[in-house]
């Protein structure tokens, strides 16, 4: 278990030199610089703009002094937010989008799981029919409608809850987009676990179970269910890694001061650094999450385990 | 008829349909009998005949298409149409089950220990660490080796025979008033086979627990058991006390299940027929303990130095009991696992022989599986599975030539050629091994390895499974090595016999010689608790 | 485990079915999944050949109806007629005596201090609501005209957009888009998804470690760049569309794959299969493929919306197709935009999109069911 997290560790650095150097040339290959505005700039000051960020030497150079810093931690200033480096504006805004996140995997994961073993021990009744159309607008409806409906109807209509902000970061903030972020995911989960509880329901170990007098909340939880996640751990990979680094959409309608919007933003206006910095970012979480996810995988399945 | 007042399970007019898409079948049509206290009821008849089903029915773990009607009073409480919670109250704790497949019936995610503690921490209202005695105590009585290991291990680090001895244990935590075994002995070598029925002789006797014992091994049946029902197409045929059935047979289906005893020897082949296929200082080593957390590897010799030479028209019988390494021999000789040794295949050399280097080699050097369930794929059909080798090495065959072909392999093994669009769980234990063969056969193969073959098998499919495999022997000059515990079966088959325990051989030599003249003490025990049981 | 004898089979069945034959029988018997199916195939046949029944075009652009709420009864109404001629007539600086409305038609009496040109009733035409104005008589030396012409009477039965087109034909353009980006993308998804993720689990060791460091690279890299490079190199195209998608979509699938296989792999009938000679592609994909098929099913159902929605995206980025082209998710987040002033232009192609996903998902635990042998 040591050895293999540290050899999945150590194979993460090769990853992410991958990643740095593919999006690093990827960026440079599009059409568009960071100070290509829709008014042209005077070109000495454009030159001067070029030297001072070190867009004029060669793309070669500019790619060793990025690795170079990179490795130190040095991410680079960000080319919109002049004052800030990358690792100031990913270090204030990754916080809200993790906090915010983490309450809308848990709520998507376990609201997911319980609302799909609901329907599949109800398979083909009214409830299974309801709660997979639920889930089904869940999937369907995407979320820059989902957020300015509950707006509409919580902050709006209602004053209930507040339209946005982060506020003070208690619970009344984070709600409304904590929803709007975990429908979607919960809606999946949701999906996954019917799916594959409903072949779990049908195993030959679930009869012994019912045999031996369990009552069916131990034949459904510890037999069925726990044979039933694996299709679930897989997706929770990808599904945390998208929702703890933000959504641009959600922090954007709920004017949350998340990293989310960087990954727009940065795209948009060919802020190369910031857009390298989002890259990192994500490849560290898909890799971390993943690897967890294989180490779920073994405390999940016993004969996943000596591979 | 009334109710017998003293029964433990009293049945009356049982009734169990199934809905599929072809019509409703009928499985069990209205069957009556009685299990009173302390006594073994053994309900036999061959696969299909609704026996299992009875005690599905019984127990309410019909699959979701199956419906029961009539009565079945558990001292006079009806169990027919109760509450799962009302009968939860009943099962696994009055009453017990033991199921015919043992590779499938445990969870495979959870530890063994913990999958026995589970009904005496519900029933009982301990912890599972209070638990832990009892099963410990439990596993030794079922006759696991070092149960404070075994404890903690998986199912699938388990052979078949220490999986059913694991049911068993989990069936006997409670100490029920009832036990249905659904073939319990089945997967278990002889030795412990014995055991096991005296162990629970022994605890019938202490708790007077009744036992219902649905089997189609007449051995057992006679031994064991105090009175029997014969079932046939969902209905009862007779019934009576052993001393009637065996003696004074009334019904010509009992007569034919009486007679069906496997019976007949095998000749030796000629010494100069050629040698087919060789394994020398066959070695096969784990490693076992190589948990998720530890890294550690403790190394375990399976199979340690033998030396197997299987001749054109030979038969080799391996017998030894669960855990001996024989079935690891079997798939070493295929080359299936990782092994060292010296192989040789009709005068080739193929130690070296890589996966890609034996393909080709595997449509004449066939298996047939120990688990006929999990050994075949749960989303093919029946037609699909046994046709599969065809495809690889006869790919120049049509459709309908392959459809032919699975009609005659289905016939051969003496299943209905309907059966070729229907799936592998809709099967009994019995049918699904025949299905097993018939993978086999379709291939025209010449080294076939057959591993336990015949032990889910009913003693009247048996006797024709091996008038079945000894005309394919003859008509093409097959060789077979039949792994098996039984030794009646083995003794009808085979020509030559290894007795092998703990991953060596302990004694070889022509069959007769091993039966008539047994040397080594261990395999005088292996004869005598076999023949001693009938 | 079920112990029915066989002998029920009728003997008539002479050939041999596959997984496939029967799950399709089955599949048949499933009312849901068959009414998702006439669903599915109503709404294609309205995308895909509603237009040719559809006197407007997607890209016709209608000034005088600019975000009109929909309604079943033909517009303009009389009333409103009235004032959009006065204004016509205002802005050809005659004065409107007279007008009336008879069916199709309408006569109008103009009149200015000074002789009216004729060409004037270009100005009447110029309005949607008009056509064919003639001028009729000449009164008062032309000072006076009695004209006479053709009243356009449009039908929005779904409204128009904030350019004054018609709903119902961007509905159905979108629907073209959405439907086959949807098919075309999570085909390839499915594809490579489900091969990429039982090949990486069945071989396992190294194989599988490369193979799925591979899946965090390209789930890392920044998908915009990644699609405007692409956009470069070929140009904007349709198939693009469907390959960038596709190839961001089928990442979640194979890490799906991958993890049932692992659990598979371990399975007895894998060795049988190994036993018998299979090679490791043929176990794949007779073996392990079939087996995972749940999931598979399941997730594709998710994976449709997905890429629908992310084509929105990319042609909120100015990648996908462009206006006047428009797609589902394009309306839908238009739409999104007004949902408060204008919500017909969210409500109607939501309900397509619903529908259709709802028909899919349907569909999806039709195949499903039909597809594991053990459900009844």
């Amino acid at each position: 278990m040591f050895h293999f997290v540290l050899r999945r560790l150590a194979s993460a650095v090769p990853t992410l030199f991958i990643v740095v150097t593919i999006s690093f040339f990827l960026m440079r290959f599009a059409p568009g610089g960071p100070f290509n505005l829709e008014r042209p700039l005077p070109p000495a000051t454009m030159e001067n703009l070029m030297k001072a960020y070190h867009l004029d030497q060669p793309l070669w150079n500019q790619y060793l002094q990025y690795l170079k810093n990179a490795v130190t931690g040095d991410f680079g200033p960000s080319y919109i937010y002049k004052d800030n480096t990358i690792a100031e504006l990913i270090g204030k805004g990754l916080p809200y989008s993790v906090e915010l996140g983490f309450y809308a995997l848990l709520l998507a994961l376990f609201g997911g799981v319980i609302v799909g073993t609901i329907a599949a021990l109800r398979q083909n009744s009214f409830l299974d029919f309801l709660i997979m159309s639920v889930a089904t607008i869940g999937v369907t409806v995407p979320n820059f409608v989902v957020g300015p409906v509950l707006t509409l109807i919580f902050a709006v209509l209602l004053s209930l809850l507040p339209a946005g902000g982060w506020g003070d970061g208690s619970w009344r903030f984070l709600i409304l987009p904590m929803i709007a972020l975990a429908l979607p995911q919960l809606a999946v989960f949701a999906r996954l676990t019917r799916g594959s509880m409903i072949e779990g329901l049908h195993t030959d170990h679930i009869r012994t179970a019912r045999a031996y007098g369990l009552p069916p909340r131990t034949v459904v939880i510890t037999h069925a269910m726990r044979g039933a996640l694996l299709p679930v751990v897989s997706y929770l990979a990808p599904c945390a890694a998208a929702l703890l680094t933000g959504s641009a959409v959600v922090e954007t309608i709920f004017t949350i001061p998340g990293v989310g919007r960087y990954f727009v933003l940065g795209a948009i206006n060919r802020d190369y650094t910031l857009v390298m910095g989002t890259v990192v970012l994500v490849a560290i979480f898909v890799i971390v999450f993943n690897l967890v996810v294989d180490i779920l995988y073994g405390l999940l399945d016993p004969r996943v385990r000596h591979d | 008829m009334t109710d017998n007042k003293d029964a433990v399970l009293s049945v009356r007019g049982l009734k169990v349909d199934f809905t599929t898409p072809d019509g409703d079948v009928n499985a069990v049509k209205g069957i009556d009998l009685d299990v009173l206290p302390g006594e073994t009821l053994a309900v036999v008849g061959e696969s299909g005949s609704g026996k299992s089903q009875t005690m599905m029915g019984i127990m309410g773990l019909l699959a979701q298409n199956g419906r029961v009607a009539g009565s079945a009073k558990y001292r006079g409480k009806e169990l027919v149409g109760l509450s799962t919670k009302a009968l939860n109250e009943v099962r696994g704790s009055k009453i017990t089950m033991i199921f015919q497949e043992p590779m499938t019936s445990l969870d495979p995610l959870y530890t063994i220990g913990r999958q026995i503690a589970e009904p005496i921490v519900h029933h009982k209202g301990v912890s599972f660490k209070q638990a832990k005695v009892r099963v410990l105590e439990l596993l030794k009585l079922v006759g696991i080796p070092e149960p404070e290991r075994r404890i903690n291990s998986y199912p699938h680090e388990m052979s078949g025979g220490q999986r059913q001895r694991v049911m068993i244990a989990m069936a006997l935590a409670n100490e029920p008033d009832l036990l249905i075994a659904d073939e319990p002995t089945t997967a278990l070598d002889v030795t412990i086979q014995a055991q096991i029925l005296d162990l629970l002789r022994d605890l019938q006797k202490r708790f007077g627990m009744a036992i219902v014992l649905i089997t189609h091994d007449l051995g057992v049946v006679k031994h064991f058991a105090e009175r029997v029902v014969v079932m046939r197409r969902g209905e009862v045929v007779e019934k009576g006390t052993i001393k009637d059935i065996f003696e004074r047979p009334q019904e010509d289906y009992t007569k034919m299940l009486l007679a069906a005893e496997p019976s007949g020897s095998k000749s030796a082949p000629e010494d100069k027929a050629p040698i087919m296929l060789e394994g020398r200082n066959v070695t096969v080593d784990f490693a076992i303990g190589g948990g998720f957390f530890t890294s550690a590897h403790t190394r375990f010799r399976a199979v340690d130095g033998v030396t197997v030479r299987l001749k054109q028209r030979q038969t080799i019988g391996i017998v030894g009991e669960s855990g001996s390494g024989k079935s690891t021999l079997g798939r070493a000789l295929l080359r299936l696992l990782p092994s060292n040794g010296q192989y040789h295949f009709e005068n080739k050399n193929i130690s070296g022989f890589d996966r890609a280097a034996m393909r080709p080699l595997r449509r004449e050097l066939q298996l047939v599986f120990q688990d006929p369930y999990g050994s075949l794929s749960p989303r093919q059909t029946v037609g699909e599975i046994i046709t599969e080798g065809l495809l690889i090495h006869e790919p120049q065959l049509s459709r309908a030539d392959r459809d032919k072909r699975a009609i005659a392999a289905l016939k051969e093994v003496g299943l209905d050629p309907g059966a070729r669009n229907r799936y592998p769980h809709e099967f009994s234990g019995g049918q699904r091994q025949r299905i097993a063969i018939a993978r086999a056969m379709i291939l025209k193969p010449k080294v076939v390895i057959l591993d336990e073959p015949t032990s889910a098998l009913d003693r009247s499919v048996q006797g024709q499974v091996i008038e079945l495999l000894r005309d394919l022997q003859a008509k093409h000059d097959l060789s077979y090595i039949f792994i098996s515990h039984d030794l009646a079966v083995i003794k009808a088959m085979s020509d030559y016999v290894i007795v092998m325990k703990s991953g060596k051989i302990v004694e070889e030599g022509q069959t007769d010689d091993i039966f008539d003249a047994p040397q080594h003490d261990y395999t005088k025990t292996l004869i005598g608790a076999a023949f001693d049981l009938d | 485990m079920t112990d029915i004898s066989t002998t029920n089979i009728p003997e008539k069945e002479t050939q041999g079915r596959s997984l496939f034959q029967l799950a399709t029988l089955r599949f048949r018997r499933n009312r849901a999944a068959m009414a998702g199916c006439v669903v599915l195939f109503f709404i294609t046949l309205f995308s895909f050949f509603g237009p040719y029944f559809l006197s407007h075009t997607y890209d016709q652009v209608f000034p005088s109806y600019v975000t009109i709420p929909p309604s079943l009864e033909a517009l303009p109404k009389a009333d409103t007629l009235g004032d959009v001629m006065a204004g016509v007539a205002s802005r050809a600086r005659v004065q409107l005596k007279e007008f009336a409305v008879d069916g199709n038609t309408f006569t109008a009496t103009i009149h200015s201090d000074q002789p009216i040109d004729p060409r004037a009733t270009r100005y009447f035409d110029r309005a949607n609501e008009f056509q064919g104005t003639k001028v009729a008589a000449t009164e008062d030396d032309g000072k006076t005209l009695k004209l006479s012409g053709n009243v356009n009477r449009e039908y929005f039965f779904f409204g128009t957009d904030a350019n004054g087109r018609d709903m119902l034909a961007r509905i159905m353009l979108g629907g073209q888009i959405s439907l086959a980006v949807g098919f075309l993308a999570s085909l390839v998804s499915l594809a490579v998804g489900v091969t990429y993720g039982a090949i990486s689990g069945y071989i396992g060791g190294r194989v599988d470690n490369v193979m799925m460091r591979l899946i965090e690279i390209l789930y890392s890299l920044p998908f915009v760049f990644l699609v405007v490079v692409l956009v470069v190199f070929f140009g904007r195209s349709f198939i693009l569309i469907f390959l960038v998608i596709g190839a961001v979509e089928w990442l979640d699938m194979a890490r799906i794959v991958r993890g049932q296989t692992l659990a598979l792999k371990r399975r007895e009938f894998i060795g049988a299969a190994q036993a018998l000679g299979l090679t490791d592609w043929q176990i794949i994909r007779r073996h392990i493929i079939p087996n995972t098929i749940g999931p598979v099913i399941v997730f594709v159902t998710v994976v449709v919306p997905k890429v629908i929605l992310l084509e929105s995206f990319l042609s909120f980025l100015g990648l996908g197709v462009q206006a006047p082209l428009t797609s589902w998710g394009a309306l839908i987040s238009e739409g999104a935009n007004k949902m408060q002033s204008a919500p017909w232009l969210l409500i109607f192609p939501a309900i397509f999109f619903v529908v259709t996903l709802f028909s899919l998902n349907f569909i999806g635990d039709g195949l499903r069911d039909a597809l594991d042998p053990k459900d009844r």
